[in-house]
C-alpha cells in the first residue's frame, strides 16, 4: 500500500508538469488556434537560465527572474515569427514553432553543454516521511506550486480585466475587437504566459536530477495531455496532465509485473497509447468543445 | 502546328506532362546532365546526391498527404522505419541466429515489399485520419512515431536493438551489385545512377497520379473536405488513399535510405527526421512534385554546405569539442530559419520562387 500512494505521489509529481506545459499548449491554442511545437524551447530556456541565475542569487529569486526572461522571449518570438502570419492556415503557423523550436533549442543546448547542469534547488532529492510512505520533496513541491498556479490562473481568467478580454479573444476575435480588446495585445501575454508556464515547468522538472539536453522530450509529452483533454480546456489540461502522470507512474512501477512487455521503458509511450484510445472514442478529447461544422 | 505549340486543341494536350517545348527541352537537358555527373563528381559528392534522390522520393510521399491531400503527417518517419527494417529482414542472412532474415536480395521484390508493409501500415492508420482534423492528426501521427521508436528499439530481433544495429538490405538487380565496387563503376556511381532511375520513375508515377481524378479528388479534400463530401467524393476513401500511397512512397524511400546510410540505429527513425521530411516539402513547394524533388536536394545538401563555412568564416569552429560556433550549430540554426523564413517570406517554396523567375523571363522585356 506505501509503495502504491509514493508511486502515485511520484506520478502526481510528474503530473503537474505535464499539466503545466499543457496549460501552456492551451492558452496558446485559445488565442490562436494553434498547437505551438516551441514549448519545449521555453522548457529549457526557463531551465537553463535558472541554472545560470542561481550561481549569483538566491534559488526563489533566480526562478522569478528567469521566468520573466522566458516571457520576454515567447513574447519577442510572437512579434517577429508570428505575429506576420496572422490568417494563415494553421498548419503554416505549427510548422513555423517547430522552427522556431529548432533554433532557440540549439541556442539553449550550447549553453547546456554535455554536462548535466544543476538547478541549486533546496530540495535536491532529498526524502520526506509521512505515515510510512517515502516521497521525494521535490515531488512534493512540483504539485504544490503547481496548484497554487493553476489556481491563480483559474483566477485570473476567471475575475480580472484582462482574462475576460482573453477569454472574449478567445471565442470571439472580431467580436471582442469592436468590443474595444487590443487582440494583439491578447497574443503577447498568451505567448508570454505559455513561455513563463513552460519555463516553470522545466525549473521542476529539472530539480534534482539536473538538466540535460534530452530533457526536451518530456515537454512533447503535454501534447497526448492536451489532446486527451481537449485542446481548449484549462481544467481539461490539469485533469488529464496529472492523470497521465500517475497512469506513467504506475505502469512504470507495476507495468513490468503484468507481462514483460509493459515492463522496462514502457511507460515512456504510455501517454501515446492512452492518447490514441482515447481519441478512437472522442475525438475532441475529454473536456474539448465539439467543432461545429458549417458548410 | 509547327509555329504555336502553345496551342492546345484538346485538354489532354493541357493536361500532358510536359505540355511545352521548353519543358520537353529541359527536362531532356536535366537528365542527360543528371546521367553524365556521376563521370565529373567526386565519390563522396556523388553519394550525398543519391542520398537526396531517396530523400526526395520519401517527400513525393510526404507532399501527397500532407501538400495534395492537406492531411498534416508528423509521422512519416514511422513509415520510413517499417520500410526500411521490411527491406532489411527480407534480405538479411537468413542463417543467422540473432536476427530475422529470408535471404532475398533481389531489389525490385524487397523494394516492393518495402513499399507494401508500409501502405499496409499507412491503411491501418487512415481510419484514424479519417476521424480527425488538422492538428489533432499532427499530433496523433506524431504519437505514432514515438510508439515505433519504442518497438523498434525493442524488437531486436528484427533491427537488432539500441546501439547494433543491423546492416541494409542487399541493392541486386540483374546479376549486378549495387553496394560493393565494380569493375566499371565505383559503388557510389552505381548507386547514384539506381537512385536517380528510381527517383524518375516513382516522380514520373506520382505526377501521374496527382494530375488523374484521384488527384483532382485530394485537392477537394484538402480544400473542403465538407464540400468535397457534398459534391460526391468519398472523403474517408480518398483520405485512406492518400496515406496508402504516401506510406507506399515512405516505405520505399526508408527501404533505400538504409541502403544509402549502410547502418541505422533504430532511434534514428524519430521525430526530427519527420520534420526533416516536412521540411523538405515546404522549403521546396507545398504540392508540387518538383518541389518536392528541389526541396530534398537543397535539405540533404545543407550540411555538405555549412561544412565549408569554416573556410570562409573563421568564427566557425569545424570541431564539436573547440568552444566557439559550431558547425553543427550553424547548421541546425540554419536549418530552423529556413523553414520559418520560408514560411514567412515565400510560402510556395523554392519551387514558387522558380516561378517567379520563369514569369519574368517570359513575360521580359514587359514586367507583366
Amino acid at each position: 500500500m506505501n509503495e502504491f500512494v509514493a508511486t502515485v505521489v511520484r506520478g502526481l509529481g510528474n503530473g503537474s508538469i505535464y499539466a503545466l506545459l499543457a496549460l501552456g499548449f492551451v492558452i496558446i491554442y485559445k488565442s490562436m488556434r494553434v498547437i505551438s511545437f516551441a514549448q519545449p524551447a521555453f522548457m529549457m530556456a526557463g531551465g537553463v537560465l535558472v541554472s545560470y541565475l542561481v550561481l549569483s542569487m538566491n534559488f526563489f529569486l533566480a526562478v522569478v527572474v528567469a521566468l520573466l526572461l522566458t516571457a520576454l522571449l515567447g513574447v519577442g518570438v510572437e512579434r517577429l515569427a508570428l505575429r506576420p502570419m496572422i490568417g494563415k492556415p494553421v498548419f503554416v503557423i505549427a510548422i513555423i514553432t517547430l522552427g522556431i523550436d529548432i533554433v532557440i533549442r540549439t541556442v539553449v543546448n550550447s549553453f547546456i553543454g554535455l554536462d548535466i547542469r544543476q538547478m541549486g534547488d533546496p530540495w535536491g532529492l532529498q526524502q520526506l516521511n509521512v505515515l510510512g510512505v517515502t516521497i521525494d520533496q521535490r515531488h512534493l513541491a512540483t504539485l504544490i506550486t503547481t496548484l497554487v498556479v493553476v489556481a491563480a490562473l483559474f483566477a485570473f481568467y476567471r475575475w480580472s480585466r484582462t482574462g475576460l478580454a482573453m477569454r472574449a479573444a478567445s471565442s470571439d476575435q472580431e467580436v471582442a475587437q469592436a468590443q474595444g480588446v487590443s487582440v494583439g495585445r491578447v497574443f503577447s501575454l498568451s505567448w508570454a504566459l505559455a513561455a513563463m508556464l513552460a519555463g516553470l515547468a522545466g525549473v521542476f522538472l529539472s530539480t534534482g536530477i539536473g538538466l540535460e539536453q534530452n530533457l526536451w522530450l518530456t515537454a512533447l509529452k503535454a501534447l497526448p495531455v492536451i489532446i486527451l483533454g481537449g485542446l481548449d480546456s484549462l481544467g481539461g489540461a490539469v485533469i488529464a496532465g496529472l492523470s497521465i502522470g500517475v497512469v506513467e507512474a504506475l505502469v512504470g512501477n507495476y507495468g513490468g509485473d503484468v507481462s514483460p512487455l509493459f515492463g522496462g521503458d514502457f511507460f515512456l509511450v504510455v501517454p501515446y497509447l492512452l492518447m490514441l484510445l482515447v481519441l478512437l472514442v472522442r475525438p475532441y478529447g475529454l473536456f474539448g468543445t465539439r467543432e461545429v461544422e458549417r458548410i | 502546328m509547327r509555329g504555336r505549340p502553345q496551342l492546345y486543341l484538346s485538354y489532354g494536350q493541357d493536361m500532358a506532362l510536359l505540355n511545352t517545348p521548353s519543358k520537353r527541352w529541359w527536362t531532356l537537358v536535366l537528365v542527360l546532365v543528371a546521367v553524365l555527373l556521376p563521370f565529373m563528381l567526386e565519390d563522396d559528392l556523388l553519394v550525398v546526391l543519391a542520398t537526396a534522390f531517396v530523400a526526395a522520393i520519401g517527400a513525393i510521399g510526404l507532399n501527397l498527404v500532407t501538400g495534395y491531400a492537406g492531411q498534416v503527417s508528423l509521422g512519416h518517419a514511422f513509415f520510413l522505419a517499417i520500410g526500411a527494417y521490411t527491406a532489411a529482414a527480407l534480405s538479411g542472412d537468413p542463417d543467422s541466429t540473432r536476427l530475422i532474415g529470408f535471404g532475398i536480395t533481389s531489389l525490385p521484390i524487397w523494394l516492393l515489399a518495402a513499399g507494401l508493409v508500409a501502405g499496409l501500415a499507412g491503411l491501418i492508420v487512415a481510419p484514424l485520419a479519417a476521424r480527425l482534423r488538422g492538428l489533432y492528426l499532427a499530433v496523433v501521427t506524431l504519437g505514432l512515431v514515438f510508439i515505433g521508436e519504442h518497438i523498434f528499439k525493442h524488437w531486436r530481433e528484427l533491427t537488432g536493438g539500441v546501439g547494433v544495429g543491423r546492416p541494409a538490405a542487399i541493392p541486386e538487380l540483374f546479376g549486378i551489385e549495387f553496394a560493393v565496387d565494380g569493375a566499371m563503376f565505383t559503388k557510389a556511381q552505381k548507386l547514384y545512377l539506381l537512385m536517380f532511375v528510381l527517383l524518375v520513375i516513382f516522380g514520373v508515377l506520382a505526377r501521374n497520379l496527382v494530375r488523374s481524378r484521384i488527384g483532382r479528388a485530394l485537392a477537394a479534400v484538402r480544400d473542403r473536405d465538407l464540400a468535397a463530401e457534398v459534391i460526391g467524393v468519398d472523403v474517408t476513401r480518398y483520405k485512406m488513399i492518400a496515406f496508402a500511397v504516401s506510406s507506399f512512397y515512405a516505405g520505399v524511400a526508408g527501404a533505400l535510405l538504409y541502403v544509402m546510410i549502410g547502418f541505422v540505429e533504430p532511434g534514428s527513425f524519430n521525430l526530427a527526421m519527420s520534420v526533416q521530411y516536412i521540411a523538405m516539402i515546404l522549403v521546396g513547394g507545398v504540392a508540387t512534385i518538383s518541389g518536392s524533388v528541389l526541396g530534398a536536394l537543397f535539405i540533404t545538401l545543407l550540411p555538405r554546405l555549412t561544412r565549408e563555412l569554416p573556410a570562409v568564416l573563421p568564427f566557425i569552429s569545424s570541431s564539436s569539442t573547440a568552444g566557439g560556433i559550431t558547425v553543427f550549430q550553424v547548421e541546425t540554426i540554419l536549418y530552423g530559419l529556413l523553414i520559418i523564413g520560408f514560411l514567412i517570406f515565400e510560402p510556395r517554396g523554392l519551387f514558387g520562387i522558380w516561378i517567379r523567375i520563369r514569369t519574368y523571363w517570359k513575360s521580359w522585356p514587359f514586367s507583366h
